[in-house]
């Protein structure tokens, strides 16, 4: 019995539903939404401190024994991930109380914002196959709902194409979750850790690449991300901040889950070799894709998808190096991506657009919000001494040590092109003068300004803090990579999960 | 039955796909309803089949009868059958506004989020 | 359309099926059937109220908005298995009692049911909510609550 490993889950779903009895009044709404997450940063806290303190935690759900029930897992990665979606989470809700369109609020916009973040962290925890497909739906399915919830034009469109795209790799996921039950008899992970290796090479190889495809297309890495530019850009900025630090982040975390648990990556034929192709293709099309736009959400959506590119980059080097700067870079760009989007959305009340021909002028107007948006920008690109700079320098590092010289040059490039699309925003949206024909800035009221502000600039610190903590933070990613890829394996999870009962 | 399943899925899946393939968005919902019992049965059938033989454990005994079916792919499949029944309906709703909306069903028409 | 035969025959059929929901739920106890076929059942016959008559009608017949009734499926499915982490097991854990029974029979009492029930009316509420949405003007707005 482990208290800490499933607060995460309980705490957004009782949040849920007690908003969903709240559901006349969207002042109680709020309130509750807000206590909600911050019960749920709490949590993530919790089982931080319970893993630092006691190594992996685990719990069997319905006292069920491993391999037979479902086993919730928390070790330093799954740790690391839902203090990331606590943290998002609490800087998102006050946001969304001023951003939000009120009719879209009120229709379940906070209980399907903590089901969302419920699904989040059932996907992180849970330590069975078949329970991550579950947790992906849930979380997919108050996506879709999220999505839909503005019932625009672009809006619906965006949603159409995303939700054909993630039921076609959900099949792919499930069908492949089908045949490796097939092929081993199993789909508790640390059960699965320990029959995979005595499986066909050729079956093992074949099942692990149908993984690659199904969480290939829910972390966006070439050539899946095409839903992601056609409809993240065409949400509200507090959905759209949240799906980008977190959705994406999900797929990526079951590949380093999947391909260090049970598919361990240098042993699946072609497959190490294919995901570091894959990756370099990733980051390339990404940031070529987001030079070319002119809509400030798209530009930052297709920076998503290069910024995936680093993250698998990591995982197909598979050292423990590379991975300790995989976990570090996910951290650093969940925060980083989150807080772009929401400096987007407090210069759209301000403007009224997204244009980057459109906007203008906004450093004379505010200066801060300048600031909170060039640290950002800046730990993306790669500068000293903010969080993006460690984590693209530990990168490159393993890179060097695996001599892959080709990634490494890929990365460095693909930095250089990063910090010129990111000055085209900054001299669009900051520095040239707003075009004549605009119409005068909007100037929002002071309790919009408290609530969108405020957590945006605690987001922007946070790129701050990780860069000058980067020594301890690091350590902390070591434990993970440790965990995954140390010198005795996954053996320490196994023993975890299955040696209750032994 | 063992033989017969693998070509039933195949069947499934290929015109579940095919359907996804179409331009109208309606026949991107019934390719997705073919495409998610042809994951099904495909799940259905991972575990062998058996027939008649409950895996319940006799009083008395230890073991589940020797030829018994195993139980998790149809606990697995019950939840999958309930998720994709769930999307289903959503996605419904969904067609049906966007095509109030756009008045159209041609998802090549759906360009508005491309500019 | 309005059809008298469809019309009659749902009268009928009204509190059979019904009558078949709370059969299966019941049933789901030990065999199969269960929660979620229960309220599929449950919400046919207000499906079948939809068509034969109109939304309105079927509306009424649900003693609460779909919403809640979504609500209180969930607090009840979650409550059950939150409930298991304060009698100091993992969640989703079932506790049972034995009842022995008038007739010398023995009568198993379960948590599992109670998440059933929660599971039922999540279902019921659900299946309406898509029922009423899909038949009025704007699907996936949701209806704000009058009642």
């Amino acid at each position: 019995m482990n208290l800490v490993t499933v607060l995460p889950i309980v705490i957004p779903l009782v949040t849920a539903i007690v908003s969903l009895f709240a559901w006349r009044s969207l002042r109680v709404q709020r309130w509750i939404s807000l206590a909600g997450a911050a019960g749920l940063l709490g949590s993530a806290v919790a089982l931080l401190v319970a893993v630092r303190a006691g190594g992996i935690q685990a719990t069997q759900i319905g006292d069920w024994p491993a391999p037979y029930g479902i086993t919730f897992v928390a070790d330093h990665l799954t740790a690391t991930m839902v203090l990331l979606a606590g943290i998002i989470g609490m800087a998102v809700v006050p946001y969304s109380c001023a951003s939000v369109d009120r009719e879209q609020e009120e229709a379940a916009y906070h209980p399907l914002l903590h089901v969302l973040l419920m699904g989040v962290c059932g996907a992180f925890l849970t330590g069975d196959l078949f329970n991550l497909y579950v947790w992906f739906e849930v979380m997919l399915i108050s996506s879709f709902v999220l999505m839909g919830l503005g019932g625009r034009r672009p809006q619906l469109e965006g949603a159409l194409k995303y939700v054909a795209l993630n039921l076609i790799a959900s099949f792919i996921f499930l069908v492949s979750v089908g045949l490796l039950y097939a092929a081993v008899g199993t789909l508790n992970m640390a059960d699965l850790a320990t029959r995979v290796p005595d499986l066909d090479r050729g079956i093992a190889t074949s099942l692990a690449m149908s993984f690659l495809v199904a969480f290939g297309v829910k972390a966006a890495v070439f050539p899946l991300f095409f839903w992601l530019p056609a409809s993240y850009h065409t949400q509200p900025a507090a959905v759209a901040a949240i799906f980008a630090g977190l959705l994406t982040k999900v797929g990526v975390y079951a590949m380093f889950r999947v391909f260090t648990l049970v598919f361990v990556l240098r042993d699946v034929g072609a497959t190490q070799t294919l995901l570091l192709v894959l990756s370099m293709l990733t980051m390339v099309t990404g940031v070529l894709g987001a030079v070319a736009q002119n809509e400030l959400r798209r530009l930052l959506s297709f920076h998503i998808i290069s910024q995936i590119g680093y993250m698998v980059v990591a995982l197909a080097l598979f050292t423990p190096l590379s991975i300790a700067a995989g976990v570090f870079f996910v951290a650093h760009n969940t925060l980083a991506k989150s807080t772009l989007f929401l400096v987007s959305g407090v210069v759209e009340r301000r403007r009224g657009t997204y244009d980057l021909d459109r906007l203008g002028g906004t450093y004379r107007e505010s200066p801060w919000l300048a600031l909170l948006f060039a640290l950002p920008a800046l730990a993306l690109a790669g500068i000293p001494p903010l969080s993006g700079f460690v984590a693209k320098l530990e990168i490159v590092q393993a890179g060097l040590e695996a001599d892959a010289y080709i990634a490494v040059a890929t990365a460095l490039a693909v930095s250089l092109l990063t910090l010129f699309s990111m000055s085209k925003i900054w001299n669009a949206v900051f520095w040239q003068p707003p075009p004549a024909s605009e119409p005068p800035p909007r100037r929002p009221p002071a309790g919009e300004r408290w609530l969108m502000e405020c957590p945006t600039a605690v987001m922007a610190a946070f790129t701050v803090v990780v860069g000058l903590a980067a020594g301890p933070l690091f350590g902390w990613t070591q434990a993970a990579a440790d965990e995954l890829l140390g010198p005795f394996g996954p053996s320490g999870y196994v023993e975890r999960v299955l040696g209750e009962q032994r | 039955m063992n033989l017969i399943l693998p070509f039933v899925v195949g069947a499934l899946v290929a015109a579940g796909l095919y359907m996804m393939m179409r331009r109208s968005s309606i026949k991107l919902l019934i390719g997705f309803a073919l495409l998610s019992h042809g994951a099904n049965l495909l799940v259905f059938s991972a575990g062998g089949l058996v027939r008649g033989g409950a895996p319940l454990i006799e009083q008395g005994e230890s073991l589940p009868p020797a030829a018994h079916a195993d139980p998790l792919p149809q606990a697995l499949v019950l939840t999958a059958m309930v998720i994709s029944f769930g999307v289903l309906a959503f996605a419904i709703a969904l067609v049906l506004r966007t095509y109030r909306e756009t008045k159209t069903d041609d998802v090549d028409k759906m360009t508005t989020t491309e500019r | 359309m309005k059809s008298l035969i469809l019309q009659t025959a749902t009268r009928y059929l009204f509190p059979l099926l019904v009558l078949y929901s709370v059969f299966l739920l019941v049933r789901g106890h030990h065999e199969p059937g269960g929660g979620f076929i229960g309220g599929l059942m449950a919400a046919a016959p207000i499906a079948l109220c939809a068509l034969a008559y109109d939304v309105d009608v079927a509306r009424n017949l649900l003693p609460l908005r779909p919403i809640r009734l979504l609500a209180l499926g969930l607090a009840t499915a979650a409550g059950v298995s939150i409930g298991a982490l304060f009698m100091g097991r993992p969640l989703l854990t079932g506790s049972w009692v034995e009842l022995p029974m008038p007739g010398g029979g023995v009568l198993d009492l379960g948590t599992p049911l109670l998440f059933d029930l929660g599971i039922y009316l999540v279902v019921l509420g659900v299946v309406t909510q898509i029922i009423f949405s899909l038949a009025t003007k704007s699907p996936l707005h949701w209806e704000r609550d009058e009642s």
